[in-house]
Order: C-alpha cells, then sequence, then structure tokens
C-alpha cells in the first residue's frame, strides 16, 4: 500500500476514535463511530484481508451504526456528563 | 420508524435499492466458500434491505414483508441447518463439520462433497445471521413490542411527547 496513504488513513483513524468519545451528541458519536468502521475497512483492504474488511463494512459500517442509531432515536440527543 | 413520514424521494430509492441488496447479499452468500464473503457478511446484507426498509417506511410495512413468526422460523431452521450438517457427518463416521464423508449420500466425490457442504453450511449460517439481526433490530427500534399487542399506538404517540418536549 502507498504509505503516504496509509499514514493518512491512519491520522483519520485516531481523529475519528477520540472524536466518537468526547463528543456530547450521541448521534454524532453513532455516526462518528461508522465513519471509524468503515476507514478500518479500508486499512484491512490495503493490508490484503479482504475477508475481514468484508466482515468490518458489513457489520461495523452497516448493521452495528444502524441499531445505535435505533438505540439513539429512544433517548435523549445529548449526554448529561 | 415508528411513525411513517412519507417522502417521495426515500421511498422510491429504497424500493429501487432494497432488490439489489437482497441480490448481492444472495451472491456473497453462495460465492463464500470461493472468493472473499460467505454467510455472515450476505446475511447482515440481506438485514440491512430490511433495516432499510423499516427506515424509508415503517415497522408495520416492513413486517408485512416479513413478519416475526417467519423470522424467528428462518433462524431456528438455519441454526437447524447448520448444526444438523455438521452432525450429519458424525453420523457418517467422520468428525463434527468434515464434509468429505458425505459423498456417501451424495453423487460426488469427496472433494465435490467438501465443496456442497460447505455450501450448506453457509446457508445455514447466512439464514440465522440475518433472521437474528432483523429481531435484534425490531426490538430496538420498537421497544419490544412485538405483532398483538395493544400499547404500540401509546408507544408512538409518548415518542412524539418526548420529541417535542426537547
Amino acid at each position: 500500500m502507498i504509505w503516504q496513504l496509509d499514514i493518512l488513513i491512519l491520522l483519520i483513524v485516531v481523529i475519528c476514535a477520540i472524536a466518537s468519545i468526547t463528543v456530547k451528541d450521541i448521534l454524532s458519536s453513532a455516526l462518528l463511530l461508522g465513519a471509524y468502521s468503515f476507514l478500518m475497512c479500508l486499512l484491512w483492504t490495503g493490508m490484503g484481508a479482504v475477508d475481514v474488511a468484508f466482515t468490518e463494512a458489513a457489520v461495523g459500517a452497516g448493521i452495528s451504526t444502524a441499531f445505535f442509531i435505533g438505540a439513539v432515536f429512544h433517548m435523549t440527543r445529548r449526554t448529561k456528563d | 420508524m415508528i411513525n411513517r413520514y412519507e417522502n417521495v424521494v426515500i421511498e422510491t430509492v429504497s424500493r429501487l435499492l432494497v432488490p439489489a441488496l437482497q441480490l448481492f447479499g444472495l451472491y456473497v452468500i453462495a460465492h463464500g466458500h470461493g472468493s472473499p464473503g460467505g454467510g455472515f457478511q450476505g446475511g447482515c446484507i440481506l438485514a440491512a434491505s430490511f433495516i432499510l426498509m423499516v427506515i424509508a417506511y415503517d415497522i408495520r410495512v416492513a413486517k408485512s414483508h416479513m413478519s416475526e413468526n417467519l423470522n424467528t422460523i428462518l433462524c431456528c431452521l438455519g441454526v437447524f441447518i447448520y448444526g444438523g450438517i455438521g452432525l450429519l457427518c458424525v453420523i457418517l463416521g467422520g468428525n463434527f463439520l468434515d464434509y468429505s464423508v458425505l459423498h456417501k449420500i451424495l453423487p460426488v466425490d469427496p472433494v465435490k462433497a467438501r465443496y456442497m457442504g460447505i455450501l450448506g453450511v453457509e446457508i445455514g449460517v447466512g439464514m440465522a445471521v440475518m433472521a437474528v439481526m432483523i429481531s435484534i433490530f425490531l426490538n430496538i427500534a420498537s421497544r419490544g413490542e412485538h405483532e398483538g399487542h395493544e400499547n404500540s399506538v401509546s408507544v408512538s404517540a409518548g415518542v412524539s411527547d418526548r420529541r417535542n418536549n426537547e
């Protein structure tokens, strides 16, 4: 894989991971976690693990984000802490 | 998700997208033993098509296409296919999930029997994963209200009240 692209994706992964646990809006947190999963999928594709990347794209970025949004629908959007 | 907000663009796009998603999910399940993919990923894609239907329309429209009883039957049938093929291999004299002994009952040689056995297991896993994912999403989206329950109207009213308060 091109190392410049690799470092760029790693940087965005770290930014998404930190942002998803610091942001106050829970819906934004769920969507940032989906973006994190999709970027991890890109990293795994670059490393040649296509099956793991496929699982990450289907489960991590697709289904679990839908579950989180369905759970956010039933509670207050902003955290208290 | 509980109340239906009619939007022509979203409903038309999802009506076009759901069959394509389901066809891609079946492709992933059917080619899981020869290429990347498999029962788990294909089942998740099939469940995602149902979740798209729930989000674009509402739960009642989606349940008219696939009821919870059918969902439970598919879940149990998928686990039954997986465990049944594994135990069939034990009965025929091999190890658990040792597909090559299936050539005693299938009219093919052991290599082809291994190919067919893993395809059957992928189909079972795909059915079970799809049904369980749909069941989890329906339980989250409807707060555990099931078919034929009386309080579904009051639940949707409570949600709209709380959203107005925010």
